[in-house]
């Protein structure tokens, strides 16, 4: 656990009002790790707790080898000394300060550090004509890529990413999404990521802690933790499997392309994607069909072989969710009690799984 | 009553008197930085509640992101909050002003109308008055109602900016 020991550990109660927050967090020292759960599961109270914002959260939170906060030995080293890059879920820019300003706030006084391209950032979120603007003349997508430069110039050891994308839609939220994509490969220190989108979940996240009610209700990698089967209901629509492959093949007449995985090989539609990059796709247990046998004259364009490997009772009780093994990687189906009796399936037996390309589109 | 019982306190005889003379200090009480103490004192409630409706205005949520931009308390006082309020605070400063220039009672208790040292605009007015100079009370009343206006169209000018400066 050589990791563990060098990434977040958080142990931390605190209430509000009637709900008491009890959390428990291991998280890796790399990547991003999504928390993820319905609105008022206190994603956003644990973020600020580990940011030591929330000064009634009592527990332990270590952060590599210092200790950020341990109630019991009197220990609470305040949010400006915890090397912190925090985005709100509302830009939170200095209205008296241009973009300029804004940016070098952080940057100066964490002095300047060389290690940071300041420029090289400014350009990749496409802030270069907007330096000298003050922050009540940009777009509200605008603001928040001016909060998250400036929280990355801020030479944080840690990032804490709240909603970035919930105040935007459109054109906004996917340039947003796509630049914090590109980021993610370049991120060289840990991030927390809270949403309540699974879609923005499945693209950024690695590790995933999923939160409802004031509880950590399950943690670990991205792909294990969505298509387990024990999930609390109000997590049902974002159950699902998130597969990673190779684009080997593109349509330009269909505008498709071919996903490889280690499952076999699907069919999704085109989206500026180049043949040969790495891409994740979410399969959502909603846009999985079971069937017995390969079906000829159907629209699905994807049709896997499959092992059952598990069955469990849905949030409805006219639905159940199967666990399927399509050559290694799992897949979560969501069908009606009725269909899997009359299909006789068990866990052991083959079958198939059809999956809707337009279904695909992340 | 303010200018009274300001007199009895900082007086050779009052508490505040006595402990300001034994550390080696002149008495407050007609001087010019008495009347100076006893004038702030008199306008703090109108500079202390803009100032306060100002501070509140910028919220907690600029200085949390000041904080976690690694500034400490009194840089993000300085660099944020400060600047944030700013036209809060030119309120307080414009309104004290405003209130103070006008001041009779405590001025004449605490200050005592010494020429030279102690005798203020609104003090002359007065004098006049009493002689029967209406003229020269007159002008100096104008002045005063002048600078009063001017003060507070000053502060209502840089409320109609405050729009375009947030």
């Amino acid at each position: 656990m050589t990791e563990a020991a060098h990434g977040l550990h958080a142990r931390l109660g605190w209430r509000r009002g009637a709900l008491a927050f009890d959390v428990d967090l291991t998280l890796p020292a790399q990547g991003i790790t999504a928390l993820f759960g319905p609105s008022g599961a206190g994603k956003t109270s644990c973020l600020r707790a580990i940011a030591g914002l929330e000064r009634d959260a009592v527990g332990r939170v270590n952060f590599g080898q210092a200790v950020w906060q341990d109630t019991e030995r009197r220990v609470f080293i305040p949010p400006h000394r915890r090397r912190i890059g925090y985005v709100f879920q509302e830009p939170g820019l200095f209205t008296h300060r241009t973009v300029a300003g804004n940016l070098d706030f952080g940057f100066r006084r964490a002095g300047r550090p060389a290690h940071l391209d300041r420029d090289g950032l400014v350009e990749r979120f496409g802030l270069n004509a907007l330096l000298d603007r003050r922050v009540d003349t940009l777009s509200g997508g605008e603001r928040q890529r001016v909060s998250m430069v400036r929280a990355l110039l801020s030479d944080p050891a840690l990032l804490l990413f709240d909603e970035p994308l919930s105040a935007l839609d459109g054109t906004a939220r996917t340039d947003l999404l796509g630049c914090l994509e590109s980021l993610h490969a370049s991120l060289r220190v840990p991030m927390i990521y809270v949403s309540h989108n699974v879609e923005e979940v499945a693209r950024l996240a690695d590790h995933l802690v999923l939160m409802d009610a004031g509880h950590v209700v399950a943690q670990g990698s991205l792909q294990d933790t969505l298509i387990r089967l024990d999930l609390p209901p109000t997590l049902g629509e974002a159950v699902g499997a998130v597969i990673e492959g190779q684009v080997v093949d593109y349509d330009a007449h269909d505008q498709l392309i071919q996903l490889a995985f280690p499952g076999g090989k699907l069919w999704l539609p085109y989206r500026h994607e180049q043949v040969g990059q790495r891409l994740r796709c979410r399969i959502g247990a909603r846009d999985v069909v079971v069937a017995r046998v390969p079906q000829v004259g159907t629209s699905a364009l994807n049709q896997l072989p499959c092992r059952i490997v598990a069955v469990a009772d849905a949030d409805h009780p006219s639905q159940v969710l199967v666990q399927l093994d399509a050559g290694g990687s799992l897949l979560l189906a969501r069908i009606t009690r009725r269909s899997w009796h009359a299909l006789g399936l068990a866990p052991g037996s083959d079958a198939w799984a059809q999956v809707k390309a337009v279904a695909l589109g992340i | 009553m303010l200018g009274f019982y300001l007199l009895m306190l900082l007086g050779p005889n009052g508490m505040v008197g006595r402990a300001l003379a034994a550390m080696g200090w002149a008495a407050l009480p007609f001087t010019f930085k008495g009347l100076v103490v006893a004038s702030m004192l008199y306008s703090l409630p109108f500079v202390v509640q803009p100032l306060h409706n100002a501070f509140e205005a910028v919220g907690r949520r600029p200085l949390e992101v000041a904080a976690c931009l690694g500034a400490g308390p009194l840089d993000r006082f300085f660099t944020v909050a400060l600047p944030l309020a700013l036209p809060g605070v030119v309120t307080a400063a414009v309104l004290g002003f405003a209130h103070t220039v006008g001041e009779f009672g405590v001025v004449l208790m605490i200050g005592g109308n010494i020429p030279g040292q102690t005798r203020v605009l609104s003090m002359r007015i007065y004098d006049h008055v009493q002689a029967g100079e209406y003229h020269q009370a007159n002008v100096l009343s104008l002045c005063l109602l002048a600078v009063s206006f001017a003060a507070l169209l000053a502060m209502s000018l840089l409320r109609t900016r405050r729009p375009a400066r947030d």
